[in-house]
Formats: C-alpha cells, sequence, structure tokens
C-alpha cells in the first residue's frame, strides 16, 4: 500500500505539490493532469527519488525518508526518456546493471535477463550496442530492465510520450498485463481504459480521484 | 555494428574465452613490440584478427577514424624525418589501435568492469569504491553516443533556423542540454539502485 500523507514540496522558491493526502492500494493507477501539474513529482515521491519537503510517503509500511534503498528494491521505475535511463553500452549490460548492483548471484542474473530480454523480444538484439535500437525498443529495454528487478511497484512516468502509436499500445499492453501495481503518469488518456483509479492534479493540487470515466472527463472539463 | 567504444562481437574464439585480466596484461605486451617492431607485428595482428573471427569491414572499420591523420602526420613525418620513419611511426599507430580494439572487440563491458573493479580493490583503502570505477568507466562509454546526439540534434535546430555555424548558438543549448541529461542519468542511476549501497 502506498499512503501519502499531507505532503507538499517545494523546488527552491517554486511550490509543486500542496498537501496532498491518498492512500493508494489498488492494482492499476493512473495520473493525469497539465504540464507542470505536479504529477512527475507525485510518481518520484513513491519511490523515494523526491523527498517531500512536508508531510510523510510511506510504500509498503517503509518511510521514504528512511528507507529508500529498501523501498527503491520494490518500486521501480520507468522514465519518459529511456535514453536517460540506459547505463550500460549494450542491451544485456543493462538488463544486468540493477541486478549486479543488488549483488545477485551470477547465474540468477544471467536467468533474469534471458527472461527479461525474451519477455520484450529483444533476445536477438542483447548483445547490440543499446543506443542504436529504435525508440520503441529503447523503452522496452527500460522497461524490462526495472522487470528484471522484479518489483513489487512499478511507476511510470509517461514512458509513450516519445513513441509512436504502435510502441505505444504495446507498452500499453503490456503495462495493463503486468502482476505488478502499475502507477501510471501519462498524457494518453485511453492507456487508462481499466485502470482502477485515476488521479487528477492541477497546480499541485489532488484535485479529482475517481474511476477512469469520471476522472478522465472531470480532467477534460478542467483543460477547456 | 558499433564504432571503436563499447562494440563486442559475440563469438567463441580462444580471444573471446580469454578472461579480460589476461587479454589486458597481453595487449600491454602487445603494444610494446608493435611500438618497437611496427613492421613485423602487422602480420600477428591480422591473424589474431582472423582467429577472433572479426569480419575485415569490422576490422576495417577500426582503424578507419585514424585515416585522416595518419595521414597528415605521415605526410609531415616523411618531410621531416624520412619515410622510413614515418613508416614505422604510422604502422605502430595504426597497430595499437587495432590491438586495443581487438580487446574491445572480444570482450564483453560487464567482463572488462568487473576485471577493473577487482583491480581498483586497493583504492577501497583510501576511501574509492571499486565499483564506482567501474561504473563511471560504463557511464564514460554510455556518454559518448549520448553527447553525439545532443550534439547532432543541437546543430539540426541549429541550422533549420538559420543560424549557420555560429559557434554560441551551438556551444550554449549543447551544454544546457548536456547538463540536463547528467542529471536525469543521475536521476536514473538512483532510481536503478546506485545510491543504495
Amino acid at each position: 500500500m502506498i499512503e501519502i500523507e499531507r505532503v507538499s514540496h517545494r523546488f527552491i522558491d517554486r511550490t509543486v505539490l500542496r498537501d496532498v493526502t491518498v492512500t493508494l492500494a489498488e492494482h492499476r493507477i493512473g495520473v493525469i493532469g497539465a504540464n507542470g501539474s505536479g504529477k512527475s513529482t507525485f510518481a518520484r515521491l513513491i519511490n523515494g527519488l523526491v523527498r517531500p519537503s512536508e508531510g510523510r510517503v510511506s510504500v509498503d509500511g517503509l518511510d521514504t525518508r528512511r528507507d529508500a534503498g529498501k523501498i527503491r528494491r520494490k518500486v521501480g521505475f520507468v522514465f519518459t526518456d529511456p535514453d536517460n535511463q540506459i547505463v550500460m553500452p549494450t542491451v544485456a549490460e543493462d538488463v544486468a546493471f540493477s541486478l549486479r548492483r543488488a549483488k545477485l548471484p551470477r547465474e540468477e542474473v544471467r536467468r533474469r535477463v534471458t527472461a527479461a530480454l525474451e519477455r520484450f523480444g529483444l533476445s536477438d538484439h542483447a548483445d547490440h550496442p543499446a543506443h542504436l535500437l529504435s525508440g520503441g525498443q529503447k523503452q522496452m529495454l527500460a522497461l524490462a530492465a526495472v522487470l528484471a528487478t522484479e518489483p513489487t511497484t512499478v511507476v511510470c512516468d509517461e514512458p509513450t510520450t516519445l513513441l509512436d502509436l504502435r510502441n505505444t499500445r504495446m507498452v500499453g499492453t503490456l503495462l495493463h498485463q503486468l502482476p505488478q501495481r502499475v502507477v501510471l503518469v501519462t498524457h494518453q488518456l485511453d492507456l487508462l481504459d481499466g485502470y482502477d483509479r485515476v488521479l487528477v492534479f492541477d497546480d499541485g493540487r489532488l484535485v479529482v480521484d475517481d474511476r477512469p470515466g469520471p476522472a478522465v472527463a472531470a480532467y477534460r472539463r478542467l483543460m477547456t | 555494428m558499433t564504432g571503436p567504444l563499447g562494440l563486442y562481437v559475440p563469438g567463441r574464439s580462444p580471444l573471446h574465452r580469454c578472461p579480460p585480466g589476461p587479454k589486458l596484461l597481453g595487449l600491454a605486451v602487445a603494444l610494446v613490440l608493435a611500438l618497437r617492431y611496427p613492421l613485423l607485428a602487422a602480420g600477428p595482428v591480422v591473424a589474431l584478427y582472423a582467429l577472433a573471427r572479426i569480419p575485415v569491414r569490422l576490422a576495417l572499420a577500426q582503424v578507419r577514424p585514424l585515416w585522416g591523420v595518419l595521414l597528415v602526420t605521415g605526410v609531415f613525418q616523411t618531410i621531416t624525418i624520412g619515410w622510413e620513419r614515418a613508416a614505422e611511426i604510422t604502422s605502430s599507430l595504426m597497430l595499437s589501435v587495432a590491438l586495443a580494439s581487438l580487446v574491445t572487440l572480444t570482450t564483453r563491458v560487464s567482463a572488462m568492469l568487473d576485471t577493473i573493479a577487482g583491480v581498483a580493490r586497493p583504492l577501497r583503502r583510501i576511501g574509492i569504491e571499486p565499483d564506482r570505477v567501474a561504473l563511471l568507466l560504463a557511464l564514460t562509454i554510455r556518454c559518448v553516443p549520448l553527447l553525439t546526439d545532443i550534439l547532432g540534434s543541437v546543430r539540426e535546430a541549429q541550422l533549420a533556423r538559420g543560424a549557420g555555424r555560429n559557434p554560441l548558438a551551438l556551444v550554449v543549448p549543447v551544454i544546457i542540454r548536456t547538463l540536463r541529461t547528467a542529471d536525469a542519468l543521475g536521476e536514473a542511476l538512483t532510481a536503478r539502485g546506485v545510491d543504495d549501497e
């Protein structure tokens, strides 16, 4: 369970989140809002990338201030631009990166890398330079690298913004099929069909918290 | 395929199976020999590429970026110190790059990083984490295509907006985007567990 209690956050003199309180226990959670509404900061709170200026964030009982390391092993994060997330020069080595940092046995690393590459259709590219993959393949690699660590929650910050329609659908379907809890920040409202809950942010405030239909309708009204 | 940095060609040759440590030691010895006997070393270097079953096109691609420099320095040296010495220096430079490339062509970056982390282990006594040294190297390799992309896209934008070849219009956005990319990469490293030990 993700618990966010009375959280406000400021970057220097700009307040980006204002007194947000929400408890998330659902399997599929969407987050939408205008640019600069605070949704990316909200996503970063969940795995401790951002520690709140005020208030408290906990994931499955772990506090992001005290247990950020433990939380990051449970909460995977997928960024908008996979180029910023890919660290190692080749595809297989990038999937192995977090696993090696977690000091997993070599055999286990190999097993997970092989499984992840197979699942995301990247087996034929295992030894290829990661920077030569297409945009869609790079995002698949970023997802593969996150899921290979077997997180219990996956937070995605606009993972389809740089993708074409086919890859957007592929990522959307994949996120939908994951057994993990997914928190998806997106501007692509159709990706939220079938989600359990959608949060709408406006000017740093959580203004709507509802099922996808009413939440998206409210968001559309906000944007007119 | 890829450029000279970070490229690995999968294979099962003796060179592929050789661990990175002995391979790096062998490289050091081979470099000394190549610098000392450049004209004699050419044959063995070609033989090593054949042993590793590296395609000819890829082997030539390793030294192709050097040709312009070698041509200029070769001509200069021929004028100043004679063609025999110029041929020796040019050959030794080309062979050195070919040998170093052969190591990267037959060694996975992860295996190389493990070796570097092992070699850097004594640095722990003075507070330097060996894994950080290896990570630094990996990031250096990773940043080459990232920076090339940034430079390419800024240059494109500059030309599209009619800024011509104004160096200031190139340098400022490149620096800003590079700093942003560095920030994003740092955030991704944290998200991927780098600061958790």
